[in-house]
């Protein structure tokens, strides 16, 4: 019953998301490309966060990498998008190789400075290597040609990218359901709640560790690639902090707990930060008491406390 | 020899500010258990504080000097009262968390009260000429710098090695349960200390204050080096935060004389080497997961 109730809730989530360039103006495809991106982003995250116990504060670098690598290949080689893509996926996952082999053998408090330190060091490098990075103002310019397989798409029409996009990112969260439900997933889990008796197992919690890891950074640099054609910009604020801070916010917005949280909370984010934007400037702000918030009172997520929710409503 | 000379000292001045920076973090750390990502966002506000008290309101440098930590560490207070005290019983995540959303809205609202724009804050008249040292010209506020880090070094080490409140600082930090069990109020325990390291970053930032322009991002690339200090150093070290502080000072020193080009990313690749071969710090012990 409660299988059947989800399934029908996410087909009709699923239709309504390919039927947005149909039933909404531009400016609402635009916000809709933006949130499944982001969503994305922030489901790569909380497979380190919330089925790990990992807490990042340098996700962006892998996500910025991912935009960078696009624009660049874009600029100089001219390759199919889906190329570009690939190139943005393995560039992410050797960054999150080396930056993991640091950082996952140390406890959490040491993670969290090492992960901001080390993303804070990409940033600096895409800032001040100009020659490649074109410094401050970033890689524009860059157009997209074909796609790729042999299909004919427009790239450039708004609509198409959104439903190219939606495709993409459909496929990758599939990937990443099935990983959260493997074996390997459970393992994850088991990490989280308790690393010592998963060593003790005979498991080497460091190694798992690692690969989750590289695994959220390559999916991470699988939304950046998507992100620069959209913004028409690869530039050092996807490779800042306060970047950093996004996926984060979204995942406990939406509720770490639950494999969709990321997308709900990319979702309210979005929406949100369109809405807050219109009247004042001071965004950061008004994100800061937000995730505040979110973490002294509504630990949950949003998902989390409306299952809740729904769960007392049936008693 | 006057190159290397002038690269010493102004490594010595660097670390030592680092040094006033980091050990607040490791004192927060070592008592309270969180490391405060705001940290840096505090030491920023030092230094705007100091900024409004001298440019603004026409106070001389020391009464700056003295007031403005005064200032932030009452907020301090407030933030450990009002915010953080919902979180001591939890997960180390919400803590690391919490300390981030007040990073983000301490950043946003130093934007919004003092915009974006660089401020300038002069030297004390005092201090604001040079002097002759090892062969080369030094400027007098770097030794002054120095003089009031080894000052506060002093200063701390004898107040956690000879006091009551060092003890019981220490006390607090070992097992809390059993100091409370010896009748002591660990609650105030932990928001004096809260406050206290709140107080050692603004006293940096107001030092930092004549030195650097002060703009929104300052805060940020502080906490990044003192992160960078504490990883080399050993979280919760005394002596690792010093020997750190110290290590990353002659890298800027040496670095921005010798290697301009590769300066930004030395710190880093420090980081990186030590952690391959101590990965818990030169003096720290047990951070392995």
């Amino acid at each position: 019953m409660k299988t059947k109730v989800l399934m029908a809730i996410l087909a009709v989530v699923i239709a309504g998301l390919i039927a947005v360039p149909w039933i909404a103006s531009y400016f609402y495809v635009f916000i809709f490309t933006e949130i499944l991106i982001l969503g994305l982003f922030a489901a790569s995250f909380n497979l380190i966060f919330g089925y790990t116990g990992m807490l990042s504060f340098g996700h962006a670098a892998f996500f910025g990498i991912g935009s960078y690598a696009t624009a660049l290949v874009l600029i100089h080689l001219e390759w199919p998008f889906l190329a570009c893509l690939l190139v943005s996926m393995g560039a992410s996952a050797l960054l999150a190789l080396m930056i993991g082999f640091l950082s996952v053998r140390l406890n959490e408090v040491y993670f969290a400075m090492l992960t901001l330190a080390f993303g804070m060091m990409v940033f600096a490098i895409a800032y001040q290597w100009r020659s490649v990075t074109n410094g401050s103002d970033g890689l524009a310019g860059f157009t997209l040609g074909s796609f790729g397989l042999g299909l004919d798409l427009t790239l450039a029409n708004p609509s198409v990218y959104y439903h190219v996009v939606l495709a993409i990112v459909a496929i990758a969260s599939v990937v990443l359901y099935v990983i959260c439900r493997s074996s390997f997933g459970m393992i994850l889990r088991a990490i989280r709640q308790n690393p010592e008796r998963v060593s003790f197992a005979g498991l080497n919690v460091r190694t798992y560790r690692l690969v989750a890891f590289v695994i959220a950074g390559t999916f991470a640099g699988l939304a950046g690639g998507l992100i620069a054609p959209f913004l028409r910009v690869a530039s050092p604020e996807l490779l800042h902090w306060s970047m950093s801070a996004e996926p984060i916010l979204m995942a406990i917005l939406g509720g770490t707990g639950y494999f969709l949280g990321p997308f709900i909370g990319s979702a309210a984010f979005v929406l949100l930060e369109t809405w807050i934007t219109t009247y004042t400037e001071s965004w950061m702000l008004v994100l800061g008491i937000i995730l505040a918030m979110m973490v002294i009172f509504f630990r949950k997520g949003l998902l989390g406390t409306a299952i809740d929710w729904w769960m007392e409503v049936k008693k | 020899m006057s190159g290397i000379g002038a690269a010493l000292l102004n490594s010595l001045d660097i670390g030592l500010l680092l040094f006033i920076i980091a050990v607040g973090l490791n004192i927060v750390f070592g008592v309270l258990n969180i490391i405060n990502f705001a940290h840096g966002a505090l030491y920023m506000l030092g230094a705007y504080l100091a900024f409004t008290l001298i440019n603004i309101a026409g106070m001389p440098f020391w009464a700056a000097l003295l007031l403005a930590p005064i200032g932030v560490a009452i907020l301090a207070v407030i933030i450990d009262r009002v915010l953080l005290r919902f979180i001591y019983s939890r997960d180390v995540a919400d803590s690391l968390l919490l300390t981030f959303a007040i990073l983000l809205i301490i950043n946003e609202s130093v934007r919004m009260i003092w915009g974006s724009g660089i401020h300038v804050v002069q030297p004390p008249q005092l201090l604001s000429g040079s002097v002759e040292l090892l062969g080369s010209s030094v400027a007098t506020y770097s030794l002054f710098v120095i003089v009031i880090g080894l000052l506060l070094l002093a200063g701390l080490w004898y107040l956690f090695n000879r006091t009551r409140v060092g003890r019981i600082m220490r006390a607090a930090a070992l097992d809390r349960d059993m100091a409370e069990a010896l009748c002591i109020n660990t609650r105030m325990v932990v928001t004096g200390v809260f406050a206290f390291g709140a107080w050692l970053a603004a006293v940096g930032g107001v030092m930092a204050a004549p030195m650097r322009a002060l703009d929104p991002g300052m805060g940020d690339k502080i906490i990044i080096e003192s992160f960078i200090v504490v990883v080399i150093g050993g979280l919760g070290s005394f002596p690792g935060a010093l020997l750190g502080a110290i290590i990353l000072g002659l890298i800027h020193g040496f670095g921005g004389r010798y290697l301009p080009e590769v300066n930004l990313l030395l710190p880093f690749v420090g980081m990186a080497l030590v952690l391959l071969f101590k990965p818990n710090g030169i003096m720290g012990k047990g951070a392995s997961a």
